[in-house]
């Protein structure tokens, strides 16, 4: 729970300085409304990669992904007028199967999920590139039924993908902090082996991980879509894994597993958007921004193992006392 | 003691916050002598070698090398004034060949400024020290094809080419087999009528009385005592660490005949694919299984328990054929494994107790799918009450308990489900005498109740100790089963060595 008062405290410190400098709009109501949009969309996804984090894996296809069902989606609606909600029910499907077999191929066949999402990346954006015909695609002015007020639309004065974060948030942190599954998606993460020995499904589990990861992954790439309504498959979703690898590791998932809240992520996720606002509304140079990003996020992370390592000392301590069988517990605490 | 003392610790004092971890603790150590340093888990004997290798500084006290006052700041102080560790955990490369570890961080170099490693010196340097401990290696092999007590040598091998005079050797036989055990015992005693001082920490009291001159014992971070190598007995090392008498170490069996509740037919495994193995466990039984290792017991468990494959065989729960296929299979039928490496397979260390206590039967602890901390955490203090697990909390993470907790939280684990078959793969590894004790009175407890229970135990004295019944096994067969009436050690080293009961 520290580490999650840390970045929420650091939160809060750069919305108070971004809110008392002046002329900086960020109070304004378009300001906060962009932002509350840009932390649903990648909110939604980073909390998937989270959870495969917390298993000992990561997911380095999830940009390729976007550009790959951003294109199927443009084309199954535009081109083959297919009705909204199979063409949606499609493209999450597709790539809940493309989860599906990561998952397969990194718990069955043993393969470093590092590999195996890596040569997604490259797959899917090859793909997509292909199967666009390298033409950038879109979805113009339609709104096709309710996919586009679903995906980009408002709730009152609310953009629908903060929405969608908050549902999504409070299952999967009731999937996470409360299930059977969740508990055991840290143990995994922690010790496969041991977790194997007390007769848990581990293959299931992990591979389970990347294909949920992915069904996160699919609601966001819709949001994207819409919200960019261009695609070109080239550039569409490039660096968005590192974006949520970045945010959860911010919010406090260990990339040695077995780490990590729902709550972190949310919050490592509005740290990074409400940075990128920073060195927008500043006035600092756009191509800045990823230096600004890299920066905070190594502060972040040194900070966290700097104190990690000063609890880690008086951990060593404790455990002196507690294994002295003279001293009373309770006092070794 | 002709000789004046090589090392001298002087009213050594350690503070720890919030604890006293030494308290005016003073060693001394003759030339050529073996002494054994004994105490329970945390009575401190690790801060001591702590302090000793320059890891830990004392509040006060002194230490004397020979006649002069020294101070240990660090490790390379430690190895320059000629102390060798030899941890309880190897602390070796096995991605190195023997002569790289031998001389890591001091490698022989040549040519000048480029700093190329001489391998031609280090491995003709490796050999005569390889020779001294009697090790037939090539040291150009890797590390890793050596087998564990190799490679314990090879750490000595280390410590007496840095020209170690004093040997600290913490848990040296923990993962030796009987054999190695022996030579390894026999390798001391070769040192020391080399000259070499040699500090020997063990829990396994045979080992110590066979090698030991004198015995030192800590308790609660004091001296308790020391005894001259006529004095060195069980009961007596066992008084001094806990300071009253173990009235029975061991709880006897009720006896009688009993219906088996595990039949294994004709099970092979991988390790031994041409042996097969036949054997029964009754309820309210302890059967020991000795042997060597490698002989194929943690194989044989690892595969009824499921998480290895059986190659061919049948086992039968209370009369009934049952396909095993994984661990879970295993875990519905009421077969549980506590397995040998506990750290690695039995816990998830970083979890805290009740986390681990709930894992395998997690879903007894669920209200509508959702996970119940407050069933859990009943269940848990339940556990820790009636184990009597030392620790701080239901919330602890377990790697912060001792290693006998530990265990007893891995029996936690299966002790909250409703066993049948209990497959215990060296019970107290690691664990200081009083958890020792208790251990076997809750293994004793649970074969009372109609559980059978099959020890694994490399450490001769407790399987005669707290066995029923003992099959011994051998290269992948079992050599023969021992009733108590035929208890006796040299049957079951006769047996573990191949040779018939008969002998």
């Amino acid at each position: 729970m520290k580490k999650e008062l840390g970045i929420g405290g650091l939160l809060l410190a750069l919305c108070v300085t971004l809110a008392v400098i002046p002329q900086s709009h960020f109070l304004s109501a378009a300001n906060l409304r962009n932002q509350a949009q840009l932390i649903g969309m990648f909110g939604i996804f980073s909390i998937g990669m989270g959870i495969i984090i917390i298993t000992g894996g990561i997911d380095l296809s999830v940009g390729s992904v976007f550009a790959l069902q951003g294109v199927i989606l443009s084309i199954l609606l535009v081109e083959q007028h297919w009705p909204w909600p199979v063409a949606t029910l499609a493209v999450i499907g597709g790539v809940v199967f493309l989860g599906v077999i990561h998952g397969f191929l990194i718990a069955k066949v043993h393969l470093q999920p590092f590999i195996v999402t890596l040569c997604g990346l490259l797959i899917y954006r090859g793909l997509a590139r292909y199967i666009a015909n390298d033409e950038t695609k879109g979805f113009g002015e339609g709104s096709f039924g309710w996919l586009r007020p679903i995906a980009a639309g408002y709730v009152g004065p609310v953009p629908t993908s903060f929405v969608i974060l908050i549902v999504v948030a409070v299952v999967m942190f009731i999937v996470l902090h409360r299930s059977v599954y969740g508990r055991y998606l840290y143990a995994v993460g922690r010790n496969e082996e041991a977790a194997k020995f007390s007769g848990i499904n581990t293959n299931l589990v992990i591979g389970s991980a990347y294909a949920l990861s992915m069904l996160l992954a699919a609601i966001s790439g819709i949001i994207l879509a819409f919200y960019t309504n261009s695609i070109s498959p080239s550039g569409h979703g490039t660096f968005y894994e590192l974006y949520g690898i970045a945010a959860a590791v911010l919010g406090g998932c260990s990339l040695r597993g077995g780490e990590g809240s729902i709550i972190g992520i949310l919050l490592g996720t509005a740290l990074l958007q409400v940075l990128q606002n920073l060195v927008n509304l500043l006035g600092i140079p756009s191509s800045l921004n990823f230096a600004v990003m890299g920066t905070v996020i190594l502060l972040g992370v040194l900070t966290d193992e700097l104190l990690g390592r000063r609890v880690s000392k008086r951990g060593a301590a404790a455990g002196v006392k507690t294994a002295a069988p003279g001293v009373p517990i309770s006092e070794a605490v | 003691m002709t000789s004046s003392p090589i090392l001298q610790l002087k009213g050594i004092c350690k503070r720890f916050p919030g604890v006293i971890a030494l308290s005016d603790v003073s060693l001394e150590v003759n030339r050529g002598e073996v002494v054994a340093l004994i105490g329970e888990n945390g009575a401190g004997k690790s801060t001591l070698m702590k302090i000793l290798g320059g890891i830990h500084q004392p509040d006060e006290g002194e230490i004397f090398i020979g006649e002069r006052p020294v101070s240990i700041r660090n490790v390379s102080d430690a190895v320059t004034m000629g102390i060798g560790f030899v941890h309880q955990e190897l602390n070796n490369l096995d991605n190195l060949e023997v002569a790289g570890n031998i001389f890591l961080g001091r490698e022989p170099l040549w040519f000048g400024p480029l700093k190329l490693i001489d391998r031609r010196a280090m491995i003709s340097g490796s050999r005569p020290h390889l020779k001294r401990l009697g090790l037939d290696v090539d040291p150009r092999v890797l590390l890793k094809t050596l087998s564990l007590a190799q490679q314990q040598l090879v750490e000595i091998a280390k410590a007496l080419s840095q020209n170690a005079r004093i040997l600290v050797l913490d848990e040296p036989t923990s993962s030796l087999t009987a054999g190695e055990t022996a030579r390894l015992l026999a390798t001391v005693k070769d040192l020391r009528d080399q000259g070499v001082s040699v500090i020997y920490i063990s829990h396994r009291l045979g080992e110590i009385s066979q090698v030991a001159d004198r015995v030192v014992a800590l308790r609660d971070g004091r001296n308790a005592g020391e005894l001259p190598r006529e004095q060195i007995t069980h009961e007596n090392m066992v008084r001094l660490m806990i300071g009253r008498d173990l009235r029975s170490f061991y709880v006897p069996g009720a006896g009688g005949k009993r219906a088996a509740r595990l039949q294994v037919k004709n099970a092979r495994t991988a390790a031994w694919p041409g042996r097969a193995v036949s054997f029964e466990a009754a309820g309210g039984e302890i059967l020991g299984f000795a042997g060597l290792v490698g002989a194929g017991r943690s194989e044989l468990a690892e595969s009824i328990f499921g998480v290895r494959k059986l190659i061919e065989g049948d086992i039968l729960l209370d009369g009934s054929a049952r396909v095993l296929r994984n661990c879970r299979d295993a875990i519905a039928a009421g077969i549980y494994l506590v397995p040998e490496d506990r750290r690695r397979t039995g816990l998830v260390t970083e979890m805290t107790v009740r986390e681990n206590v709930t894992l395998p039967g997690l879903w007894n602890y669920t209200r509508a799918a959702l996970i119940s901390r407050r069933a859990e955490t009943i269940e848990t203090r339940r556990q820790i009450d009636s184990m009597n697990i030392r620790t701080p909390g239901v919330e602890t993470r377990v790697m912060n308990l001792s290693g006998g907790n530990q265990q007893k939280v891995v029996l936690a684990k299966w002790l909250a489900l409703t066993p049948s078959v209990l497959i215990v793969d060296e019970p107290t590894r690691g664990v200081d005498v009083g958890a020792k004790a208790e251990i076997y009175r809750l293994l004793r407890a649970l074969a009372d109740k109609g559980v059978a229970v099959i020890v694994i135990s490399s450490d001769m004295e407790e399987v005669l100790g707290i066995s029923d019944r003992i099959a011994v096994m051998h290269e992948g067969a079992i050599a023969g089963v021992l009733d108590r009436a035929e208890f006796s050690e040299q049957r079951v080293m006769n047996l573990a060595f191949g040779k018939t009961a008969a002998a």
